[in-house]
């Protein structure tokens, strides 16, 4: 493989004019009285991986959950702004949480199977959203989420094992395989790997870049390194602002901003 | 950009003064190697020859220093931004400054063999100019890198062409030297190698330059200054 085509494989690989998958537009998040987030301006492209770095407490995981609405579970929580799906408004009184919910799907960082079999747990949010139109599809689906979330040949003799005896690197694959079980078009990932060891972190980010071509991911991530790997498109929080956006390679090689250098480096901001 | 606070991790932070200062503690060998070699070939002194090139060892090692010192930083460290672009274009600027040291070397073994042969003050007076000439382009082009100053950095890549151009006209110097009596074939040529490898240190000079600007602004110079004037 030559140096340019490693190159191009690392770039954005959405068409030059394609409109944005998800956009916030002067998205702000209040926790009560408090601001936790003000005025992001932020696109989200199809079938590219956007990291959102920060410090904790930058407002990167508030944004993260504004965008399926996790944060309408949280008593006394408001966005402000607008947040599209492919041009929707996703906050407009007429959207079916739920239904947005299974179009944005969404892992979280302690790898979270419900106390059931491997198969019920894939197969639990299919059968909710109706899905499936029988057990053969239903088999199928399950089938499918498993092979592409690279868990199917762990497991494919042991479905019917309660998914809480699985290692936290394959639990974690077997919560993408249920989001991905609903078919979603977005996918949020809050710290994928953080809890899992580094082979299984290489596993998970092999995976992210396999489920590019189908779905459109953002992830949430402490790792500067993971971003750098797995992201197209990077956007760095810093109390409560978006303070730069940009390609991947050039927040990582050349931020323009001092603040993201500061971070990125291990400086004192 | 404006400039960086110290790490958090203060070891770190010393890593990095400590390959700054490798840098400029090689750059300044390397300039004195090509100075006195200039002298060992003007003065056809053999003593100062030959310490030249006992002196190249040294800065063989300490190119191999600041290699081990680059790759053990990234392995441990993760650089990033300018940080990263600080420990790859250290590796660069070692690679350049070795390979002039190198050119000093060359120079210090003609002058032992131009010795037996003396030298006419108007076959060396061109070589001497080139001599300087380079020798400031070095010297602007390492502390353009250690001052991290792009505009001196554009200044010194600029200033190749005067390089070029005087070893273009040296070259026929020489030549008609060689024409007007065989006799001073053997010295010329010498001599025109001697200043191919000053022309060769002017190239590293450009590229220690470039390092400087990429180190600085984080892009490339060549691209840059082929949009600025079309060819």
């Amino acid at each position: 493989m030559s140096l340019e085509s490693a190159a191009t494989t690392a770039a954005p690989v959405a068409r030059p004019n394609a409109p944005p998958k998800m956009q916030g537009d002067k998205v702000g998040v209040f926790y009560g009285e408090k601001q936790a987030l003000f005025d992001v301006d932020l696109k989200i492209e199809q079938f590219n991986v956007t990291s959102l770095i920060g410090p904790s407490g930058c407002g990167k995981s508030t944004f993260l959950r504004s965008l399926n609405r996790m944060n309408d579970t949280i008593d006394g929580c408001r966005v402000v702004g607008k947040i599209t799906l492919d041009k929707d408004d996703i906050y407009d009184p007429s959207i079916d949480v739920v239904e947005l919910r299974a179009r944005v799907g969404m892992v979280f960082q302690k790898p979270n199977p419900f106390p059931k079999s491997i198969y019920e747990n894939v197969a639990y949010g299919p059968k909710i959203h109706g899905i499936a139109r029988n057990k053969a599809d239903l088999d199928e689906i399950v089938h499918s989420s498993l092979r592409r979330a690279g868990l199917w040949n762990e497991v494919k003799d042991r479905l019917n094992e309660p998914g809480t005896g699985l290692s936290g690197g394959q639990q974690q694959r077997l919560c993408i395989a249920r989001a991905i079980a609903t078919k979603p078009e977005v996918l949020l990932m809050d710290e994928p790997c953080s809890a899992l060891d580094p082979i299984a972190t290489a596993v998970i980010e092999e995976l992210i870049d396999e489920l590019r071509e189908n779905f459109t991911i953002v992830i949430v991530t402490h790792s500067m390194q993971q971003a750098a790997r797995v992201s197209q498109k990077t956007a760095f929080f810093h109390l409560g602002k978006l303070i730069e956006e940009g390609k991947t390679e050039d927040i990582f090689t050349n931020p323009r901003n001092k603040q993201t250098q500061d971070y990125i480096t291990g400086r004192i901001g | 950009m404006a400039s960086l606070n110290e790490h958090i991790v203060s070891s770190y932070e010393d890593e990095l003064t400590n390959l700054n200062k490798a840098i400029s503690e090689m750059g300044g060998m390397v300039e004195q190697a090509i100075t006195e070699s200039a002298v060992a070939l003007l003065k056809l002194d053999h003593k100062q020859a030959q310490d030249v090139r006992l002196f190249d060892k040294k800065i063989d090692d300490m190119q191999q220093r600041i290699n081990d010192a680059a790759v053990s930083i990234i392995a441990r460290r993760q650089p990033m931004a300018a940080d990263l672009r600080m420990v790859v274009t250290s590796i660069q600027v070692a690679n350049d400054l070795e390979r002039t040291g190198d050119m000093a070397k060359q120079l210090a073994k003609r002058a032992m063999q131009i010795e037996s042969l003396g030298l006419a003050p108007k076959f060396y007076n061109g070589v001497k100019h080139m001599k300087e000439l380079v020798a400031r382009q070095l010297k602007s082009a390492i502390d353009a890198y250690l001052s991290r100053d792009a505009a001196a950095a554009v200044e010194v890549c600029s200033r190749d062409d005067e390089v070029d151009a005087m070893y273009n006209s040296l070259f026929r110097e020489l030549l008609t030297y060689m024409m007007e009596d065989p006799r001073n074939i053997t010295q010329c040529t010498h001599l025109l190698f001697c200043t191919k490898s000053l022309e060769r240190v002017g190239d590293h000079a450009t590229n220690i330059a470039e390092a400087a600007y990429y180190l600085e602004t984080g892009r490339h110079l060549g691209a840059e200054e082929q949009q600025r004037q079309p060819r």
